[in-house]
């Protein structure tokens, strides 16, 4: 069992790495100036910075760090046994890193190789232990498959063997151990419901789980939502994670800390210049990019809310001044906004001033009231009519008669 | 020959003699049935005896003679004839005789109808149809095969306003399917003709969520003009229908108006430039439906809907600023529309014209 508790421990830091490391991540970016991939690569280990490196490469535009991140891929894959990504960096790199870092085939056919022996050896194991009924080294068994795929890259077959544990667990931590394997691989994939579906069954589990555990499962959660775009309940899911270490953790990160106080105390124009740094590096994220658009789209939609929440009247000269916009600029973001029915207000454009509309409560209330028994009204008719004909049995004969 | 000439005048003896109590009556229309073969047979001739009889007194003996009369070909000179005859006892008629056989003087009405739109004066058949569902329909609710013939005859000759005082009544009762489809089809459109656009997307759909096996003609172009109408007087559409609606309706009327349903989604863009164009590039799907006058409607709304919306967001705002945002060519023009909208109820604000700007 204590092998087990090993495991368990080092495949934690696994999914660590891959998911929920909400503001570790953010620690080598300062001031929005040029991402230093190496020190963030070194935050991270095993595939996921295989993965990040490769999507830094496609993504910065920059053909120095372009070249820089896949040198590092290359050399990151070379230390592992996947050879399906190592053909996937190889054309990548195209010999503009020169013949050190070519499609070594020697080294691809030799991993192939041993990885075909060790495949047949697992699966003799396997048989035998199946042979045997004996449930816990079938678990193993399979596990072990699961292992194997996930490190030559094979991450559905990976997945599948370890669900197959499932029927063979005996106790909650073996559930628990199968489905961190579970999200780990899914996560890898992008399978999000998988994720989602996986945590809640460990969290159904009886027994209490530890403090770290439980982290985890949040951070995978969060970023399970944060794909599906549920934002709001993505950040909660992180607050509860954050909760105890939250101060922590953002003493790692002052562009955080300070965009959050700024945001709290109304700054939004220093806040949204933090944000503003923020967004080159935040759009290199493996899993953030997608919604970095839409989630500054939202802060800024809330700053703005926010700052015409307490007035009857805003001149908007100096609004667009808090936000470091022009007045017309302004007047068209406040415009969408109404149009949302997000601020109740109305734009005096002569004199540019936002007024606070105080809706008639009563006078609305009355015109609902009517509008809706009017509906009813019309709806019954049409209801009975339509009970009639039914009852009179006209369906049939409606197309065919005439 | 000698025999039927005095069966002829002898039946006509009869509808004399038997025309005034109920009890005479009903052994009247015994008799009436028996002799139908007798009437067609002699049908030619029938002309002449009508004369012997009183409209209103010997209705349903009239109305037997005049429906085996009308029933040979009528020629084009015979016509103005027929219909007035016709419309002589669709007005004079006792409405308690004519119901004892309303299957006979609902075709002696439908002929009517045919008559007056083949020569080409419908207005002249809007009155007598009126008069005649009337007398036909025993209660207000009761839908007869008349009402659509003559909510067709009010379309045709544009009396919309005589078709209105018909759809103000409830309808329950249905003899024909097929009659309360075209009904409600026609009663949208006068609805439509006289701009009560609430009326009309009751009356359309109506038949669109009519119970139905099959698709029909009647209920496709019904939910061609529902789409447009709810686009002109709610400015959305939404392609869900309600659940009570037939299957046959679900399935199948969204792939026979395509065009309409991209030309709603369109219009929820809000791009007048956009909707333009698409109307421009299928101009000749709605002309082939004839629903272009409506699809330009349409196009207007679009306008009124979007300076409508600039009322709920600004107080004040330059022409010039409404002329951009509602893509108008000129302050000018924004003024005219800002105006029409004032005169129309549809916005309340007023122009200062030193300034020219607007206040709401």
């Amino acid at each position: 069992m204590e092998g087990e508790d090993e495991a368990s421990a080092q495949m934690i830091d696994e999914i660590y790495a891959n998911g929920g490391d909400s503001s570790q991540r953010h620690r080598p970016i300062i001031n929005g100036e040029q991402l230093d991939i190496e020190a963030y690569a070194a935050l991270y280990s095993g595939r996921t910075k295989i993965a990040r490196l490769l999507f830094i490469a496609n993504r910065c535009g920059v053909v120095s760090m372009e070249l820089e991140a896949l040198r590092m891929a290359y050399d990151e894959v070379k230390k592992g046994e996947n050879t399906l990504l190592f053909r996937d960096v190889v054309p990548k790199i195209n010999g503009r890193l020169g013949s050190n870092y070519g499609p070594d085939s020697a080294w691809t056919e030799a991993v192939d190789r041993r990885a075909e022996q060790r495949k047949e050896k697992l699966e003799s194991e396997l048989n035998a232990y199946r042979t045997n009924l004996i449930k816990e080294s079938i678990r193993m068994g399979y596990n072990d498959f699961g292992d194997f795929y996930y490190a030559h890259g094979a991450l559905g077959d990976a997945f599948k063997n370890y669900v197959r544990t499932r029927d063979y667990c005996t106790t909650s931590k073996h559930i628990i151990h199968m489905c961190l394997h579970a999200i780990l691989v899914s996560i890898e994939m992008g399978q999000f419901t998988h994720v989602s579906s996986y945590v809640g069954k460990a969290e159904q589990n009886p027994d209490a789980l530890d403090a770290i555990t439980v982290a985890k499962l949040r951070a995978a959660a969060g970023l399970a939502l944060l794909e599906a775009k549920k934002y709001k309940q993505a950040a909660r899911k992180n607050k509860v994670i954050d909760n105890i270490n939250f101060r922590n953790f953002l003493e790692l990160v002052p562009e955080v800390r300070e965009l959050i106080n700024d945001f709290y105390s109304s700054h939004y124009a220093s806040c949204l210049d933090y944000l503003g740094n923020l967004k080159a590096n935040l759009l290199l994220d493996i899993h953030l990019h997608d919604h970095v658009e839409m989630l500054y789209d939202d802060i800024r939609h809330k700053a703005l809310i926010q700052y015409t929440h307490p007035f009857v009247s805003v001149d908007l000269g100096m609004m667009a001044n808090a936000f470091k916009t022009s007045v017309s600029g302004l007047e068209k973001e406040l415009e969408a906004l109404i149009t949302d029915n997000q601020i109740q207000a109305r734009i005096d454009s002569h004199n540019k001033i936002l007024y606070a509309r105080h809706a008639d409560q009563r006078n609305a209330t009355f015109q609902r009231v009517l509008q809706t028994g009017s509906e009813f009204d019309r709806d019954v008719r049409a209801m009975l009519l339509r009970a009639n004909l039914l009852k009179h049995d006209y369906v049939l004969k409606s197309a065919r008669k005439h | 020959m000698n025999l039927n000439m005095n069966s002829v005048e002898s039946l006509v003896a009869q509808i004399q003699g038997l025309s005034s109590s109920g009890d005479d009556i009903a052994h009247l229309h015994i008799l009436l049935k028996q002799s139908e073969e007798l009437l067609q047979s002699e049908s030619t001739r029938l002309a002449v005896v009508l004369a012997e009889l009183d409209p209103s007194k010997h209705s349903l003996g009239y109305l037997y003679i005049l429906e085996a009369c009308t029933a040979a070909p009528i020629s084009k000179e015979q016509a103005n004839e027929v219909i007035l005859s016709i419309a002589r006892f669709i007005n004079e008629c006792a409405a308690e005789q004519i119901r004892l056989a309303p299957d006979k003087f609902i075709s002696v009405c439908k002929r009517f109808k045919d008559q007056v739109i083949l020569f080409e004066a419908p207005m002249r058949g809007v009155a007598p149809l009126l008069t005649a569902v009337r007398k036909l329909k025993t209660t207000s609710e009761q839908l007869t095969a008349l009402h659509p013939d003559f909510l067709l005859l009010c379309l045709l000759a544009k009396c919309y306003k005589t078709g209105l005082c018909i759809l103000e009544d409830d309808i329950y009762e249905v003899d024909q399917p097929r009659d309360f489809f075209l009904y409600c089809y026609y009663g949208g459109m006068i609805c439509i003709g006289q701009k009560r656009f609430r009326k009309a997307l009751e009356l359309l759909h109506n038949v669109v969520t009519a119970p139905m096996s099959t698709i029909n003609a009647i209920a496709v172009e019904a939910y061609k003009k529902y789409i447009l109408v709810s686009l002109i007087h709610l400015g959305q559409f939404s392609t869900s229908f309600p659940k009570y609606t037939s299957s046959a309706a679900q399935r199948n009327l969204k792939n026979f108006s395509q065009p309409y349903i991209d030309l709603a989604n369109c219009y929820g863009n809000g791009k007048i430039s956009e909707l333009e164009a698409y109307v421009q590039a299928n101009r000749e799907n709605f002309e082939i439906d004839n629903n272009l006058g409506l699809v330009k409607q349409v196009v207007s709304s679009i306008y009124k809907r979007n300076i409508q919306r600039l009322t709920q967001t600004y107080l004040t705002l330059s022409l010039q600023d409404i002329a951009n945002t509602v893509q108008l060519n000129s302050p000018k023009e924004a003024e005219m529309h800002v105006l029409q909208m004032i005169q129309d109820g549809e916005i309340y604000a007023t122009i200062n014209q030193r300034m020219e700007w607007l206040d709401s």
